[in-house]
């Protein structure tokens, strides 16, 4: 067992490129779910948004990279959130799971269908889209840095994304403490005291809805540009319980929650990874129990433990307080 | 888990003619038997299946029979071992037959209208004819094709239907929208499969009997789920939304469990197999569709009779209307959810079996499906257990039907659809009440 291989992949796995983009993806759902008491369960055609909004642009319709950012941070998560929202933030909270759930179906039907080709290149995705972004990297490609965890692009996604998950965090912060996040915590807690006091619920949901969208969609565009591609398999329907696991063990409506807990979610995935692929080479593993494609399978799978074991004995998570908001709040 | 284990398809125990193909010979650079000599044309070609495990598999015997402009054969060829045949001919116009009686029982030509298929060579000519396997796929106008497809809808919806009745009740009686109900589906289909296919200690057992073992087996696991996991969560007064992100959490976990198990790849029951179909006139089916058509007729009426006139129906819809109500005028409430979970679990298994006749098995299955029951009862009225049967059987007409407009590959966006319209237009369902939405 080469240890020092698994410590480095568990270092990458607490603040490398995974860490990023689920960070911010959980951050926007803690926004729709921590705060809001939203369920959504699309959190992955948000991040898809942003990743096929700046692809397309640039690969297939050949625009500015930057006409690209406002149409994958912007554009395409307001179109998105208006869909899903308007039919189903009337209704009770089930619904919206629902529909978001069934977003991230089409979405895979319609990513990878054929006589789409041209549009979204279908299962292959789209290339070639981020050379701009690359173009700006002060760190030479040549050059590992961070006691060599990562290659100068790398370190240049990793850096941007750490600046992004700052920024996002100073923003919730802000807002939550500002009155319109405690009217979004008021309609979390009771909506129909929150409507009787004038407020226009269905509006601010709308609202956290859309915001939670746009900071998804950032992650979901950064994992476009690290993978230097768009590729509808890294964005099914189980990508979001990714990053609903990083919010649920980091700890429900609390700013640092998500971040946390998309540090741990990966410091354990990579960290598991690691250590049963390297004792599947040597053979401590025999190939009848496991192989190396059935190693990518055990972290789908540690996603839906993580799931049970938390929402039945740790709703509140790691930072979370069970009095203002945990998992089984009633 | 020892059980589940030996799952796995049995790589290349049998040919499975699945989908069949047949690449020329030019893409297959097969070379071909006899070298086409100067002044002579080739015709050549290549007859392949698909096996279980996906490749390609080339089919020896065939015979292709070479007919020229008079009427008189003219060559024949017989295809090796690896598929592939070849015929030497004059220059002429030839009709090349594909003999339909060498091919193997259970294939059959997927354009049995393109047999023969008439070629002109010119010396030194190399020719492919393609003769592809399959299931026939011949055109008709748009009304035959409306009925056709209205009665493949029929045929979608009545297995979403036998699914979705679980789903609601389980809603209806608990509260509980249970992700974990595809799982319920795929677990029937691979309880089948491993009772068919791969066998138990080394038998199997037809299908008609699996189906029945696969009833048993999904109504027990369906009580141990609600004994071990639910009633627990109902005990501790978890919170609704608690219970609908664990549901996830076994969806999820199910789910990969039967990837790692079963492998990507779709598997297929070795009954009913490929059946040729009856052709009536407007529309064809194979006779094992209407057997499943009438089988989860037959289901869906006993259901809705037990829920219409048996005591503990009758139980079960009062728990589901009101649960405070029917709790004290004297209903065991706990015994009939634990009911509800078998009797749901059990026709969700059963489901599944039909899916994998009609369709094939997979380890994602389920969750494609049950974002079709969600349609369904959606539709139908959440909850409500005769809505659940309306709105499935809606929703599996329209995605067939709807296959006349967009491209097939497409054909469940059109479903999905319809759900969200519905939410906007109609949220409670054509047979819900408006009180259990807001």
């Amino acid at each position: 067992m080469d240890w020092g291989a698994v410590l480095e992949n568990t270092m990458r796995g607490l603040i490398g490129e995974q860490f990023v983009y689920f960070a911010l993806a959980a951050i926007g759902l803690n926004i729709h779910f921590g705060y809001t008491g939203l369920l959504n369960f699309g959190q992955a055609v948000f991040m898809a948004a942003g990743a096929y909004g700046l692809a397309m642009a640039v690969a297939t319709m050949g625009l500015n990279f930057w006409v690209g950012i406002v149409l994958g941070m912007a554009v395409f998560p307001l179109i998105l959130s208006a869909i899903m929202g308007i039919p189903t933030l009337r209704l009770r909270a089930d619904y919206l799971a629902i529909v978001t759930i069934a977003a991230s179906e089409m979405f895979r039907i319609i990513a990878r269908s054929p006589s789409l080709d041209k549009w979204t290149g279908s299962s292959d995705g789209l290339t070639a889209f981020a050379t701009t972004f690359y173009d700006l990297s002060p760190f030479d490609r040549s050059q590992r840095y961070l006691f060599g965890l990562f290659i100068g692009n790398q370190m240049w996604v990793v850096l941007v994304g750490w600046v992004l998950v700052a920024l996002a965090a100073l923003v919730v912060w802000t807002l939550i403490r500002s009155p319109w996040g405690r009217v979004l915590k008021a309609i979390r807690e009771d909506e129909d005291a929150a409507r009787s006091l004038g407020k226009n619920a269905y509006w601010f949901k709308m609202q956290a809805l859309m915001l939670g969208g746009v900071i998804g969609a950032a992650g979901g565009m950064l994992r476009a540009i690290g993978t230097q591609s768009a590729q509808p398999q890294n964005f099914i329907t189980d990508v979001t319980f990714f990053a609903w696991v990083a919010l649920i063990l980091g700890g429900v409506a609390k700013v640092g929650g998500p971040i946390l807990g998309a540090a741990i979610l990966y410091g354990v995935l990579n960290f598991t990874d690691i250590v049963l692929r390297q004792m599947v080479e040597s053979g401590i593993i025999s190939s009848s129990i496991m192989n190396g494609t059935q190693v990518g399978q055990v972290r789908f799978m540690l996603i839906g433990l993580g799931l049970i074991l938390l929402s039945a004995f740790r709703p509140q998570g790691v930072l979370g307080s069970k009095e203002e908001m945990a998992l089984d709040d009633r | 888990m020892s059980m589940v284990l030996t799952m796995r398809p049995l790589r290349g125990a049998h040919l499975r003619l699945v989908f069949a193909a047949v690449i020329g010979a030019l893409l297959l650079s097969t070379p071909s038997v006899v070298r086409a000599q100067d002044g002579d044309a080739e015709v050549k070609g290549s007859i392949t299946d698909v096996d279980e495990s996906g490749e390609k598999v080339g089919i020896a015997g065939v015979v292709i029979i070479a007919t020229d402009a008079d009427g008189n054969e003219a060559g024949r060829g017989e295809t090796d071992a690896g598929g592939a045949w070849s015929i030497t001919l004059p220059e002429g116009d030839y009709a090349i037959e594909l003999d339909t009686s060498t091919l193997p029982e259970g294939s059959g030509l997927r354009n049995p209208d393109k047999n023969p298929v008439a070629i002109s060579l010119i010396p030194g000519d190399s020719k492919s004819a393609l003769f592809p396997l399959g299931e026939s796929t011949v055109e008709a106008d748009t009304t035959i094709q409306v009925v056709q497809l209205a009665v493949d809808g029929l045929k979608l919806g009545l297995i979403i239907a036998m699914c979705a009745i679980g789903l609601s009740l389980i809603y209806g009686t608990t509260g509980l929208t249970n992700f974990a109900h595809g799982e319920a589906v795929t677990f029937g289909a691979m309880i089948g499969f491993l009772l068919n296919v791969t066998g138990v200690f080394g038998y199997r057992m037809p299908l008609i009997a699996a189906a029945v073992v696969v009833v048993l087996v999904s109504g027990f696991a369906g009580w141990v789920f609600n004994r071990f996991v639910w009633a627990k969560m109902r005990r501790r007064g978890a919170s609704l939304i608690a219970a609908l992100v664990m549901s996830i959490g076994f969806s999820i976990f199910f789910r990969y469990v039967m990837l790692f198990q079963f492998g990507g790849r779709a598997g297929f029951y070795d009954d009913f197999r490929l059946q040729s179909k009856w052709d009536l006139v407007v529309f064809s089916v194979a006779p094992k569709d209407v057997v499943l058509m009438a089988l989860s007729v037959a289901a869906l009426v006993a259901v809705a009779s037990a829920l219409q006139f048996t005591r503990i129906g009758k139980a079960m819809r009062a728990v589901a209307d009101n649960r405070d109500l029917a709790e004290s005028s004297g209903i065991d409430v706990e015994q009939v959810i634990s009911r509800v979970w078998i009797a749901g679990t059990a026709l969700a298994g059963l489901g599944g079996v039909f899916l994998g006749v009609t369709e094939s098995i997979s380890w994602d299955m389920g969750f494609r499906i049950l974002l079709l029951m969600f349609a369904g009862v959606t539709l139908g009225g959440l909850g409500t257990a005769y809505g659940a049967l309306f709105g499935s059987i809606i929703v599996g007409m329209f995605i067939q039907l709807s296959t006349l407009i967009i491209p097939t590959d497409m054909k469940n966006v059109g479903a999905l659809i319809t759900l969200v319209v519905i939410l906007l237009i109609r949220p409670q369902g054509l047979l819900g009440r408006k009180e259990r939405i807001g």
